[in-house]
């Protein structure tokens, strides 16, 4: 028996948050007390000032596995989740091969399964080989594991194969997701089109180029009934179109990233690659309708697009360098830092890594009766450099900055997976400990 | 003299007024060199400079080499096209094998916009951008400067009009930074095509949908290079249209005061931003600007790789 004593509990799908005792046994929740008699023969770890949240979610992530795993693989993609707090991430179909077919879902759940820590829930394909013309075998993909098909960075930009792509998966009960982009608006572009790209020289993406791909996706969506999520919301107006949608009552969800809730396009400036993003970062009108599009509900979650690239890949010319940056062991300091600003309310933003990404999958998340655990140290000061990071890749504007919180513990189906006190994971070939 | 504080001209944006001033009265006294008859000083003797371009540029390329040369600094001409980018070599890594070379200055024209700026990071030595992507092209930016100072006597207050592609154009976005730093009222005059939705903003400058507000009692005319391949990018209809609405003839030229300069960057289209009445008529400072390019950029090959304190003239 392991019992967490004098712990924040934040339980957002039962409106929960309140100081208690969180008991464990096998590594699973089985009580939540407000002042627990422990046995003798009980582990017991004090965790005041720790938050007790449901094992967080990533609806994004980029594991880089099959193909790119001089980037990431899966076992350092799950290290990274694991010690960035998440029970579970939703591996992005953009590998190579494509995650287009029931056999490299396969390859992915049993290698992620093997690993015996982070839960890798698939996102398969829309198209084959995201080339927006044929659809993907999406019940067989299901039937492998498949949690849901996007395109990942490709959006399907035939409004017809739109339709009939929403259509198909509905039918299954998929969730559709989209990367809102009209092409040929941001063509060649290399960050957000304003001020600071005109000054910089550098093609432009502008907020319309989402905007006007959210308007049109929704109607789509609105057409058939199907449930599409917009990716990475960056766009002040992206917000609204969603907030109109849901108003109507179109099946849309949406999530945005902890770097657009966090950064600007001044990050750019210097031409620092490691702020080169998919959407880009935008300006602080942006940022701040995102934020408040998360409070009120309008975005649902938040998803870290977790996008890793070699040092090589980001040490060059700008519109060179690779887009994306890492976020599975970021997301928890960058939220942290928004809740300790009073930008985000604690309770909105645990939500938004837990039950909203839950709600989009169609899952539960919750710490009672929940399969995943992560114990929060929002107040736990450490500095991102490489050697403190357990991705393969650091591409993060964040590398060398001091930050606050991180997750102290992560149990994930009856094991811990992450303890921050052991300075590392268990080999997730042994037997768990945390079966005190 | 006192010593320029900075390791590499990047852009214009970093430099203030004072070092403006500085680089353009260095230019001057190294103008007289190109017009005796022995057109060389020992300055630089037993420095190198190396020219990167990766981009073709006569023009640029000429214009430093024979600063370089005047300076007796040994110039070596790197042309990409010829030989590592072919090969598939990173900036990073040529940066590294110049570095092994212990160049005194490079001097970089790259297709992206940002590029100076890395290769200054990688580099032990000095950089001189000369013209990133459309971001800076500073040395343009400073020889026009030091050409209108000739002809104006200040530049301080005076009204410029910069016709043409300025979306596209480094050129552009220095002279902008350049002449608002000494505040010049900065006139933009394009089809809305080639003029960004954020580029008054950008630059604080005005923007205009025709040629005659821009013009109007101008003490500076500069017209931009219309490069044909933006006609295949949907940003112009025709050259013949443009020329119409927005080329330089005499007559647009009547609008600009009496004593007005007309600039061009070059290469000229003839016949497209600029009539050939225009280009060469009396008021046309375009070959002014290519000698003024030379002492400009041996001004700034020498503040960068000179010897600090020697006075140019001590050459």
């Amino acid at each position: 028996m392991l019992v967490l004593r004098g712990g924040l509990v934040i339980d957002p799908a039962h409106e929960l948050e309140t100081q208690a005792d969180v008991v464990l046994e096998e590594g699973r929740v089985v009580a939540v007390e407000p002042s627990f008699d422990a046995p003798a023969d009980a582990t017991v770890r004090d965790v005041s000032g720790c938050w007790l949240v449901p094992g967080l979610i990533d609806l994004r992530t980029h594991l880089r596995e099959p193909g790119q795993e001089y980037k990431e693989d899966l076992a350092s993609g799950l290290a990274a989740a694991a010690a960035g707090g998440f029970g579970a991430v939703c591996a992005m179909p953009g590998t190579s091969p494509v995650n287009d077919t029931r056999a490299v879902t396969d390859l992915i759940v049993s290698r992620a399964r093997a690993l015996g820590g982070v839960r890798v829930w698939p996102f398969a394909a829309i198209t084959k080989g995201l080339a927006g013309r044929e659809l993907t075998e999406m019940h067989e993909l299901r039937e492998a594991g498949a949690v849901g098909v996007t395109d990942d960075l490709h959006p399907v930009t035939d409004a017809g194969l739109l339709r009939r792509a929403l259509e198909y998966a509905r039918t299954f009960d998929l969730v559709v997701m989209q990367h809102c982009e009209e092409p040929n608006l941001a063509r060649g572009a290399q960050m957000h089109e304003g001020v600071h790209s005109t000054r910089l020289g550098l093609s432009g993406w502008p907020r319309e180029a989402e905007e006007a791909a959210v308007a049109r996706d929704v109607r789509v969506a609105e057409l058939t009934g199907a449930h599409l999520h917009v990716a990475h919301v960056s766009s002040r107006g992206a917000v609204a179109l969603i907030r109109d949608a849901k108003a109507r009552g179109v099946r849309v969800t949406a999530d945005v990233t902890p770097h657009h809730l966090t950064f600007t396009d001044e990050a750019v400036l210097g031409y620092d690659t490691m702020a080169k993003v998919l959407p880009p970062l935008r300006e602080a009108s942006d940022r701040d309708a995102l934020r408040e599009g998360l409070e009120d509900g309008t975005l649902d979650c938040i998803a870290t697009d977790h996008a890793p690239h070699t040092a090589l890949e980001k040490d060059c010319e700008f519109d060179a360098a690779a887009v994306g940056m890492t976020g599975l062991e970021l997301a928890l300091p960058m939220v942290c830092a928004l809740v300790e600003a009073g930008v985000l309310s604690r309770r909105r933003a645990i939500a938004a890594l837990t039950t909203g990404p839950a709600g989009v999958l169609g899952k539960t998340s919750s710490v009672r009766g929940g399969d995943a655990l992560t114990v929060v140290d929002p107040a736990h000061g450490w500095t991102v450099r490489p050697e403190a990071l357990r991705s393969k890749s650091h591409n993060t504007p964040l590398l060398g900055r001091e930050v606050r919180g991180a997750a102290r513990m992560t149990f994930v189906e009856g094991r811990l997976v992450f303890d921050r006190e052991a300075e590392a994971a268990p080999d997730p070939h042994s037997p768990p400990e945390a079966r005190a | 003299m006192p010593a320029f504080r900075h390791a590499h001209l990047l852009d214009i944006a970093s430099l203030d007024r004072e070092d403006v001033l500085h680089i353009l009265d260095t230019g001057e006294a190294f103008f007289g060199v190109s017009r005796r008859p022995v057109r060389k000083v020992p300055t630089l003797r037993g420095k190198t400079v190396i020219n990167l371009f990766y981009e073709a540029s006569t023009r640029t390329r000429t214009s430093f080499e024979i600063a370089g040369k005047r300076l007796s600094a040994d110039m070596v001409n790197m042309s990409v096209s010829t030989s590592s980018v072919k090969k598939g070599e990173s900036l990073y890594d040529t940066c590294k094998t110049l570095e092994a070379m212990h160049p005194d200055v490079v001097v970089i024209r790259h297709a992206s916009s940002g590029a100076a700026a890395y290769v200054a990071s990688k580099l032990d030595c000095g950089v001189i951008n000369a013209g990133d992507g459309m971001h800076a092209h500073p040395s343009q930016a400073l020889l026009d400067a030091f050409t209108i100072r000739r002809h104006r006597g200040t530049l301080e207050g005076l009204k410029v009009a910069i016709c043409g592609d300025v979306a596209h154009s480094r050129v552009a976005r220095s002279n902008c930074r350049l002449l608002r730093l000494f505040g010049c009222d900065v006139h933009i005059a394009g089809p809305r095509t080639l003029v960004p939705p954020h580029f008054a903003e950008a630059f604080d400058v005005e923007v205009h949908d025709s040629l005659a507000p821009a013009l109007e009692g101008a003490d500076v005319v500069m017209c931009l290079r219309i490069q044909r391949e933006r006609l295949g990018e949907a940003l112009l209809p025709s050259l013949r249209e443009y020329s119409r609405v927005f080329g330089v003839g005499p007559k647009q030229l009547a609008m600009a005061k009496e004593d007005a300069i007309v600039m061009h960057p070059g290469p000229m289209n003839r016949g497209v931003e600029i009539d050939p009445a225009v280009a060469d008529g009396p008021q046309s400072v375009v070959l002014d600007q290519v000698e003024a390019g030379v002492a400009v950029r041996m001004a700034l090959l020498y503040l960068l790789a000179g010897e600090a304190g020697a006075a140019p003239e001590a050459a």
